[in-house]
């Protein structure tokens, strides 16, 4: 079942339609936001949540036009700075459902700082953020997440500066969801996106995003539908981590580094690394997210889903409590609280 | 106000000192930032409060927090004026220098006038803190200082002997010293020692020993200037006749944060205050993050941008958003205020002006941020401005800012500066009556709804919050089409919109109230002030108006815009000073709005203006 208000109290089923807005969408044919855009629309109607109750709240970027294609509350903001006005939202109104939709220029270099804290803070808020690991809307520079040497308009002789990793980083942050998709994995886009969305807390999802004009094909080598099962790994809670088009490889975890085994000649399912979405530490998620391709598989799923109190939860409490405790304030006596004296 | 001070009458005191009454005093206290200078003056200021003194005080202390003990850089001051008669400002000398060592003593004689009284602790007249002062010879034996009246006065001994049936380390008693001098300082005075001593049992109730030696050290201190023989008389000034009211001490920024929760209650809706720490406003985080159960959000942020934009997302979720910061703080928020611009929603931001460029002098007072106020953003950006007159204004400015600020969809930058948020006056309370009340109205209606279709007579835009059921809407730092709301490259809309804009800012001059000339409505000169120099200007006024001169002022407490008859006011006058702590930012804009001749009287030292010093001023243009 799925519901949202009319206006009037009554609940009435929301579709995919509810959630398109009026605008005409601008980014370029062939872009993977539209594929992200898609996969959002189908999944809040999932989600039993009123329409009106949706804030998508932006940076600047290709990705961050994505509120004005959304017909829910929006706000396009400045660059960088979305998490920070996503987390005035969310304090003032935690019935909200507040999502961050941003990239990684935006994300992780102009707005890493306020990424940073929203993570650190468990602020209850959904943040998603396209990886196209390149400057689009300034058509072509580098970005934090493009690998090392690349050649683009800004490094004409390649990079000299290694690229972040966004997963690395929200683990680092503590965040308590932190999971990875691919734009044309739609069904698998679709399960972390409603994952995210049903989280308590932050929700950090990293989405690789092909831009088709600036930086095409830059996660082919191992996204493509023909090769992704030798190349990429799914994690699945609970489960062991098996990939390959045969399901014959696994990770294994050998000391303190993770190792590509061949299943057979004496080794199993059981000696294999069993997937652990909820574990307080995030240090196996850390040496998960450090996989890369071509010496690993390249993992998506979710790294990591666990509960702690949220923010916006333990300021709203503390404002309870100072009620419970003091009494709702009293202007007349807040003036004349310390010492008073009267003139006659 | 020294011209005022006088000797009035003298009476014979029941015990052996005569008591000399006073009009108005002046002292100040220097020592080293870790003597505890500024509590002290602040609890000589909270008596001399309730005892029905007229006062302003001047809190000045260096950035660092303990500077090397004994360095010029080191030394801490608090000066409090008091009087009872009606003053404005912090009094331009002190009469008395207390000095807790040879450093503060050096630092501050050369404001002493002649005759001063220095009281100085000459325990601390060693000759190691002689040399870090920078003292070749002891001014107190070298015969330097004859042409004040120096007490020399065994401050740390006469504290380590009164408190030598207590148990704590000797260190900790020689840090009581500060009440030992507080206690002499209120028997010259003829002030109570019962409000001290009620705080000090409330600040140490958790450690009697440490409230036990302040006590006592206080006590001493008074019956010290009892018993000695070096003092011959001591001094009174009577009850100010003030107004008839209950009254209380407050700083700038105490009366910026309760007016802060006060527009949140007149608004009936909630706070949200975001800030990052910085001097001198981050009291007011302090402040409001006490008040949780008037509903009142503080939000730590991770940075000056994170601060505004978290304001901004306050406002659009339909709290009261408000930030605070001081100058660097502004350079910082001037992106995310341009996003409140264009998407018109409600945020006060509050502008603790300091001493810059960069970081500045963080402590010391300037006006230095108002055209970085009214100009410091990219393109066409107007926002309200205000500017508190005085420290109690401050709290009744706050709730006008939220009021612009919620009727009109807008910014407003309120500027006050680290004179008026440090500094301290009596204020008389208001019925809560007379405040002005604050309208929220919250869209709800879906029919004929859209983000950007104006309130004809304000050319607000509706407030509309996220959780409406049928306004879900979007808006951003992208050009809007008129109406709509919708992005829009448009030339004619954007420059409809630019217009718009600025029209909407211009007609709040409509709903402020108008200047009064303080003066005649016309004469030779007029002194137009702005901000945190109304007491010294209007001092200065008063000096000239008694003796009959032809000289009147103005005071605008609101900078964007102007209040409307501010351009008929200006050609009445033959000329027209501006005195500022900065290099003629207001002096620019009436020349460029107005096409007067203003006059820029600077000063900027990190210091308020004196009342001298503007008197001095006009002067030269009669």
């Amino acid at each position: 079942m799925t519901h949202g208000g009319d206006g009037q109290g009554t609940v009435v089923k929301l579709t995919k339609k509810d959630f398109v807005s009026d605008q005409e969408v601008r980014w370029c044919p062939g872009c993977g936001d539209y594929a992200i855009l898609a996969q959002m629309q189908k999944v809040l109607p999932e989600l039993g949540i009123p329409r009106e109750k949706f804030v998508f709240v932006s940076g600047i970027g290709c990705s961050s036009r994505f509120p004005y294609y959304m017909n829910t509350y929006g706000f396009h903001g400045i660059h960088g700075r979305a998490p920070a006005i996503a987390t005035g939202i969310k304090v003032c109104n935690p019935d909200l459902s507040v999502w961050v939709v941003t990239g990684d220029g935006d994300g992780l270099s102009i707005g890493g700082n306020h990424l940073l804290h929203a993570m650190r803070r468990n602020v209850d808020i959904k943040i998603v953020l396209f990886n196209n690991r390149i400057y689009g809307l300034t058509k072509g520079q580098y970005s934090p997440t493009s690998e090392f040497g690349k050649k683009t308009k800004s490094s004409p002789m390649g990079t000299v500066e290694p690229p972040v990793n966004p997963i690395c980083l929200a683990l680092a942050a503590e965040a308590t969801f932190v999971a990875r998709s691919v734009d044309r994995h739609t069904d698998h886009l679709a399960y972390v996106l409603e994952r995210a969305a049903r989280h308590k807390g932050v929700a950090f999802v990293e989405v690789f995003q092909n831009c088709n004009i600036f930086n095409d094909g830059a996660f082919e080598p191992f996204a493509d539908r023909s090769v992704k099962e030798d190349r990429m790994v799914v994690l699945e809670h609970g489960k062991p981590l098996i990939f390959g088009k045969n399901r014959e490889k696994g990770i294994r975890l050998n000391g303190t580094t993770l190792e590509v085994v061949t299943l057979g000649d004496g080794i199993t399912e059981a000696d294999l690394l069993v997937h652990d979405e909820k574990r307080p530490d995030p240090a196996i998620a850390f040496l998960l997210a450090r996989m890369d391709y071509p010496e690993y598989p390249v993992p998506v799923g979710v790294f990591r889903a666990v509960e702690k109190p949220t923010y916006d939860e333990l300021v709203n409490a503390q404002i309870e409590t100072a009620i419970a405790e003091r009494g709702p304030g009293s202007l007349e006596k807040l003036l004349r609280s310390g010492d008073i004296w009267v003139i006659e | 106000m020294r011209e005022r001070a006088s000797t009035l009458t003298t009476v014979e005191s029941e015990v052996r000192h005569q008591i000399v009454e006073l009009e108005t005093v002046t002292v100040r206290f220097a020592g080293d930032s870790g003597d505890g200078i500024q509590l002290t003056g602040t609890l000589f200021t909270n008596t001399t409060a309730l005892v029905g003194n007229d006062l302003g005080t001047f809190p000045d202390y260096p950035a660092e927090i303990r500077a090397p003990a004994g360095t010029l850089p080191g030394v801490s001051a608090y000066q409090i004026c008091f009087s009872s008669q009606d003053i404005r400002t912090p009094g331009d000398q002190p009469d008395v220098l207390v000095a807790f060592n040879p450093a503060a003593l050096k630092v501050h004689l050369p404001d002493l006038p002649e005759g001063g009284m220095i009281l100085v602790n000459v325990d601390a007249f060693t000759e190691y803190n002689l040399k870090k002062a920078g003292y070749t010879s002891n001014p107190l034996e070298d015969g330097s200082l004859a042409k004040y009246r120096v007490y020399k006065i065994p401050m740390t001994t006469a504290t380590l002997s009164a408190l030598r049936e207590i148990d704590l380390p000797a260190k900790d008693k020689e840090r009581c010293k500060n009440f030992w001098a507080l206690g002499l300082v209120y028997w010259l005075f003829d002030r109570p020692l019962e409000p001290t001593l009620r705080w000090i049992e409330e600040r140490f109730k958790k450690n009697p020993a440490i409230a036990q030696a302040n006590a006592t050290a206080l006590r001493a201190g008074y019956a010290y200037g009892d018993a000695a023989e070096m003092f011959t008389v001591h001094y009174r000034v009577r009850r100010a006749q003030i107004a008839p009211g209950v009254y209380r001490k407050i700083t700038g920024n105490e009366a910026l944060a309760l007016g802060l929760i006060a527009a949140s209650q007149l608004a009936g809706r909630p706070l949200f205050y975001a800030s990052y720490p910085i001097t001198p406003a981050s009291d007011i985080l302090h402040e409001l993050a006490v008040h949780k159960n008037f509903g009142v959000r503080t939000f730590q942020a991770e940075d000056e941008i994170a601060a505004m934009c978290a304001a901004i997302g306050a406002a659009f979720a339909g709290y009261l958003g408000a930030t605070g910061t001081s100058g660097p703080g502004m350079c910082l928020k001037s992106e995310a205020i341009n996003l409140a611009v264009m998407t018109e929603l409600p945020v006060v931001i509050c502008d603790i002006q300091r001493a810059g460029p960069s970081t500045g002098m963080p402590t010391k007072t300037e006006q230095g941020d108002l055209l970085q106020a009214l100009f410091g953003r990219n393109s066409e950006s107007p926002v309200a401005v205000v500017a508190p007159a005085t420290p109690a204004d401050c709290f009744y400015m706050a709730i006008e800012a939220f009021r612009i600020a919620t009727k009109y969809m807008t910014p407003v930058i309120l500027l006050s500066d680290g004179y008026l948020a440090n500094g301290a006056e009596p204020w008389k309370l208001p019925s809560i009556e007379e405040l002005p009340k604050i309208e929220i109205r919250f869209r709800t209606d879906p029919n004929g709804f859209y983000p950007y279709l104006r309130d004809p007579e304000t050319l607000a835009r509706p407030w509309a919050i996220p959780g409406t059921p049928g306004l879900e809407h979007r808006i951003g730092g992208l050009e809007k089409q008129h109406i709509t709301g919708n992005v829009s490259y448009d030339p004619k809309n954007h420059e409809l919109m630019v217009k718009l804009r600025a029209e909407k800012i211009a007609r709040i001059a409509e709903d402020i109230p108008l200047l009064e000339v303080f003066g005649e409505p016309e004469g030779k000169v007029l002194v137009v002030g702005w901000g945190s120099t109304y007491g010294a200007i209007t001092s200065a006024v008063e000096h000239w108006q008694r003796k009959g001169a032809p000289v009147s002022s103005i005071h605008l407490r609101y900078l964007n815009p102007f209040p409307r008859n501010l351009g008929e006011i200006l050609p009445r006058f033959e000329k027209i000073l501006v005195p500022e702590l900065n290099l003629g930012q207001l002096a620019l804009l009436l020349r460029g709005r107005f096409l007067v001749d203003a006059i820029p009287f600077s000063k900027v030292q990190g210091r308020p203006f004196k009342i001298s010093e503007i008197i001095d001023r006009i002067g030269e243009l009669l």
